[in-house]
């Protein structure tokens, strides 16, 4: 059995705004159910977010992509626009969790558990994607690479709701790629996560995001290293000393899963594989 | 005591009402009533041993609360059964030994026959991907994969229609 909880099911967004004060929300639950079962969690109310009408919704609107705040993983599966409107997101989506997992978990739960090892955040940062906040008075729009202050802390006010989030399709000139280094492919936990983008124009980069999840407190961007490469044309050299440059700026730790030097060792290899492979894939 | 409230729900095609406290699983809840195919594994999500549909989408009923499934449809393996002609995933089951204790099959199952309804003719990554949820100790994988395979080809044949 479960500790004990009250449940609330408000059936509108208005409700659940208003019953929010004091509440804990619970999305697709593989975060907050574990966590209750496992006595690490002691919230007394959860308010379910699954009764707000079109809250799964995914809409793209003059090339900006907009997902509810109820949106899971397999929505991102199942919607086709997604492979190019999201690719890393998508290639994230495919080693995440299991299927039953992926039909229940939410891309807002994943970002709001601020786990370091949270899948979707590496694409979303990649994709300079924007957490757009509701509570009863008001909405507000915080850029994700803003959003996190801390181990598991976050922007996120008591009483608001991430409604959903949003980004830019990436353009023709753009390539936008994810890999989740880990035991396995499906249902295990991040060792090192990197995103990168990477915009071309002829044969210089204007614009490119390295994101990089599992190597330090938050997910983060490595800006020295991104800082690097704009504006250049992206010769194997270059592209080598940023991804050792993204290793610098990661502060890895040991656990279970890997050693500090080996996810070190990893960042600088997948950091540079993908950048390769994004500079061909953008030309 | 956390409060307790009847939920209908139709399960396998059956109206039913049921009562729940507000911090019971679907997993626990069916269980209670009587419906023993959905089989309690790890209760955290690893294992798929609770899979069931809710409308048509599979997922862990240890990590849903009773509650969620007010007003919905719940498959459970019984729901796909039907007495006169065996699902194709079941014969094909049988017919190439995918199963030994069985504690994992209902829930591959579940998880098996709603990836067919999106992929009718999946490959093995496909496979792979739908069942990356559910754990099987006994049988290597290598049946399961056969197995959903063969139905997936009977299906698209127009067999097993009930
Ligand atoms: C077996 C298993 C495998 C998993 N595999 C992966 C994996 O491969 N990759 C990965 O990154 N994670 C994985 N997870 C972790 C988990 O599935 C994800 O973090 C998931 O995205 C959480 O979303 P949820 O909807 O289930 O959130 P919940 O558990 O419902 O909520 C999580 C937190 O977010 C808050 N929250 C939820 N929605 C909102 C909202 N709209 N506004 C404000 N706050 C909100 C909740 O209050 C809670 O604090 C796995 C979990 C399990 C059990
Ligand atoms: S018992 Fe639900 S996934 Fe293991
Ligand atoms: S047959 Fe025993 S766990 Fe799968």
């Amino acid at each position: 059995m479960l500790r004990e909880f009250e449940l609330d099911m408000p059936g509108n967004l208005q409700e659940t705004l208003a019953r929010l004060p004091g509440g804990t929300l619970l999305a697709g639950g593989t975060n907050l159910l574990v966590d209750l079962r496992a006595r690490r969690e002691d919230a007394e109310r959860l308010i379910w977010l699954g009764n707000i009408d079109g809250f799964r919704d995914i809409k793209i609107e003059d090339g900006r992509v907009i997902i509810g705040g109820g949106t899971t993983i397999g929505d991102l599966l199942r919607n086709p626009a997604m492979a190019e409107a999201a690719p890393s997101l998508v290639a994230a989506a495919r080693v995440f969790g299991g299927q039953m997992v992926r039909n229940q978990a939410t891309v807002a739960g994943n970002v709001c558990s601020g786990s370091p090892a949270a899948d979707t955040v590496p694409p979303l940062l990649s994709l300079d994607a924007e957490v757009h906040l509701t509570c009863s008075t008001g909405s507000r729009t915080v850029p994700l690479n803003d959003f996190y202050t801390g181990f598991k802390t976050n922007q996120r006010k008591h009483d608001e709701l991430v409604t959903g989030l949003s980004w830019a399709a990436p353009g023709p000139h753009t390539a936008n790629l994810f890999y989740k280094l880990a035991r396995r492919k499906g249902d295990a936990i991040t060792v090192v996560g990197v995103a990168v983008t990477v915009t071309r124009d002829g044969d210089r980069c204007t614009e490119a995001r390295i994101a990089l999840g599992a190597v330090g407190p938050t997910v983060f961007r490595a800006k020295d290293a991104e800082a690097m490469l704009t504006g250049e044309p992206l010769a194997d050299d270059l592209i080598d000393s940023a991804a050792r440059k993204a290793m610098e700026e990661s502060s890895p730790i040991d656990d279970l899963r890997a050693s500090a030097d080996y996810r070190r060792h990893c960042i600088h290899v997948l950091t540079r594989r993908l950048l390769k492979q994004a500079w061909e894939d953008a030309a | 005591m956390s409060l307790e409230k009847a939920i209908t729900v139709e399960i396998n095609g059956v109206a039913r009402e049921l009562s729940a406290p507000a911090n019971e699983t679907l997993l626990d809840c069916l269980r209670r009533h009587g419906q023993f195919e959905v089989k309690s594994g790890c209760e955290k999500g690893d294992c798929g041993a609770c899979a069931v549909q809710i409308d048509g989408e599979a997922v862990d009923s240890c990590l849903t609360l009773a509650w969620m499934v007010e007003g919905k449809k719940v498959t459970t393996l019984e729901g796909l059964n039907d007495a006169d002609s065996p699902h194709p995933l079941i014969a094909a089951f049988l017919e190439h030994g995918a199963v030994q204790c069985g504690y994992c099959t209902p829930g591959i199952m579940i998880a098996a026959e709603a990836m067919l309804r999106d992929i009718p003719d999946p490959t093995d990554d496909d496979i792979a991907l739908a069942l990356s949820g559910n754990l099987c100790r006994c049988t290597g994988y290598t049946k399961i994969f056969t197995a959903i395979k063969q139905a997936a080809e009977v299906l698209r044949a127009g067999g097993g229609d009930d």
